[in-house]
């Protein structure tokens, strides 16, 4: 359904995509994740086609979003990630606006506009202006405009940013809601949002793809093991050799001592939940358990570990200052 | 025919607005007390003809008050799109950047028709006590129309390169004055860029029409100077290809 083939974009000497190809089937719905800067929006923009890509080519649904860009741009619905909508409408008229403007006739673009109102939950504001209403529902009113016209592609960018959490379980549910019927791009930062409703996940990086894959093997792939932190009240050393005694741990680190505490990093085999174990070796040696919780991974470690596990001629540096 | 879509819901968000009404109220007082005026310079001072006396001095005046008011209507066309960044949408629709630069043309200059067609309350008013021949004062609308649609294109233009409203004015401003004061230095240039600058001025070519005179060229010079600041605007539009959006 999304064709991205070898997409290089740049302004000037700045290089803000290189070489991105991927393709989306169907009916998927795949997580675009990079941390802030990667290069998600320009990519989302030269798909929905707000302006061409430098060198490559994108189809929607087998239309050159370049050379045949009214028929590409029929088939896409756009979130972006600036939700920008006209403050000085009510929300209806802005649909039916919408529809107009995706080629729909009067009364059919009211008709869509009324069944988009409904699926993002707006009908108790379709009289209001939007300019009066919350951010939370711009950001619905982002969606339903995207929706509007049935575009079989929608590129959503950065969806639940700036949400309340309730709002952002409201917006996963409406979106995995659109699995099987429309091709879902999804860029974030987060990454619990695309294991909770991605079929894939393409991720990017500095402009790059570092890689494509479901959520699973990815995990599988950055998480070869389980990592348990823990403060103890006792001799470092003894504490460090008395922790790797325990079965099913591999190694560990200490973080820190000082003040009679000491500060340790225990790796344990993936999917398994050593912290009683590790209690009790504590507390049966009369020592003071201080902390003790399972670190998860930050994203900042996910990209880290890809880019050590990339092959070096698709990576030629490795980054040190990733924001998390 | 999604310029209409365009165009309407422009003019919806116009007539929305208070400023709206500010700037046809302005408009229409300024130019309802100069043909006041005009008309009781031309009762007691009389003229050769209606033409020289009365209409001529109307139009010359009413092109002051339309060249202060316009650039205060085309500063949001497309400034405030690109502030709000609703621009970035309508270029993922369906739709090609000639047609939004045409639409927001058309909402423009249809909104500059509702500012016009009030100010004929005073000749028609006029014309009931004294009726005088009609056409030098149809062509001086003409003239009205095609110099409302220069100053139109010149400010959308200027509006698709910045998103501040303010700087969009003042710049606006400044080009139309510019092209207002080009010839008036006569004696200081020299004769051959004088009559270059002679053809470029607005308004030596709006001249002929305050004294009821439609010539093909002068008609010809305003719809190539509205053509080019459209053609100026759609480049500009396009220039976010490598130029980025914010």
């Amino acid at each position: 359904m999304i064709a991205a083939e070898r997409l290089t974009k740049r302004f000037g000497a700045f290089t803000a995509i290189e070489d991105v190809s991927f393709e989306v089937g169907a009916g998927e719905i795949v997580g675009f994740l990079g941390p802030n800067g990667a290069g998600k929006s320009t990519t989302m923009r030269i798909l929905a086609g707000v302006f061409p890509p430098t060198r490559g080519r994108v189809r929607i649904a087998g239309y050159d979003v370049v050379a045949d860009p009214l028929r590409a741009r029929a088939r896409v619905g756009y979130f972006p990630e600036r939700v920008s909508v006209y403050l000085d409408m009510t929300v209806a008229h802005y649909l039916t606006y919408v529809g107009e403007m995706k080629g729909l006739r009067r009364r059919e673009a009211r008709r869509q506009g009324a069944a988009a109102l409904e699926s993002c939950g707006l009908e108790a504001v379709r009289q209001r202006l939007i300019g009066t209403l919350s951010k939370g529902f711009r950001q619905r009113i982002g969606i339903a405009q995207a929706l509007t016209g049935t575009p079989s592609v929608l590129l959503l960018d950065e969806p639940t940013s700036g949400l309340d959490p309730e709002q952002v379980a409201e917006m996963r549910a409406l979106i995995r809601g659109l699995r099987h019927e429309r091709t879902v791009l999804l860029s974030t930062h987060i990454l619990p949002e695309v294991e909770a409703i991605c079929d894939r996940v393409i991720i990017i990086h500095r402009g790059r793809v570092l890689a494509l894959d479901t959520p699973a093997n990815l995990n599988r792939r950055v998480r070869p093991n389980s990592v348990v932190q823990v403060e103890v009240r006792g001799p470092a050393a003894e504490v460090a050799r008395t922790l790797g005694d325990v079965p099913g741990v591999l190694a560990v680190h200490t973080d820190a001592t000082g003040n009679g505490t000491v500060a340790l990093t225990v790796s344990t085999a993936p999917d398994r939940d050593l912290r009683e174990a590790l209690a009790s070796a504590v507390t049966q040696n009369g020592w003071g358990l201080r902390e003790l919780r399972i670190r998860a991974l930050t994203l900042e470690e996910i990209f880290l570990s890809l880019v050590a596990t990339e092959p070096s001629e698709t990576i030629d540096e490795i980054p040190g200052d990733l924001p998390a | 025919m999604k310029f209409l879509v365009i165009c309407r819901r422009e003019l919806s968000s116009v007539f929305g607005a208070f400023i709206a009404y500010i700037l046809l109220a302005v408009f229409l007082l300024l130019s309802g007390y100069f043909f006041y005026s005009d008309l009781i310079f031309f009762i007691l001072f009389g003229g050769f003809t209606l033409a020289t006396g009365l209409w001529q001095f109307f139009f010359l005046d009413m092109r002051l008050v339309a060249m202060l008011v316009l650039p205060l209507v085309t500063m949001r066309l497309l400034a405030e799109e690109k502030k709000l960044g609703t621009i970035e949408l309508l270029w993922t629709y369906p739709v090609r950047d000639g047609e939004i630069v045409l639409g927001k043309f058309l909402a423009a200059w249809l909104f500059f028709i509702a500012m016009l067609v009030p100010t004929g309350i005073g000749p028609l008013v006029f014309y009931h006590y004294q009726p005088y021949a009609v056409a030098p004062v149809l062509a001086g609308y003409l003239g009205m129309l095609l110099l409302g649609s220069a100053f139109i294109a010149c400010g959308l233009f200027v509006s698709s390169l910045t998103e501040n409203q303010v700087v969009c004015a003042m710049v606006t401003y400044g080009i139309l004055v510019l092209f207002w004061f080009i010839t008036w230095n006569e004696e200081a240039g020299m004769q051959e860029i004088m009559r270059l600058l002679l053809g470029l001025s607005l308004f030596d070519r709006f001249f002929n029409f305050t004294r009821g005179v439609i010539d093909t060229k002068d008609v010809a010079f305003f719809a190539m100077f509205v053509g080019f600041f459209l053609f100026l605007t759609w480049q500009s539009l396009a220039a976010r290809s490598w130029r980025g959006v914010r």
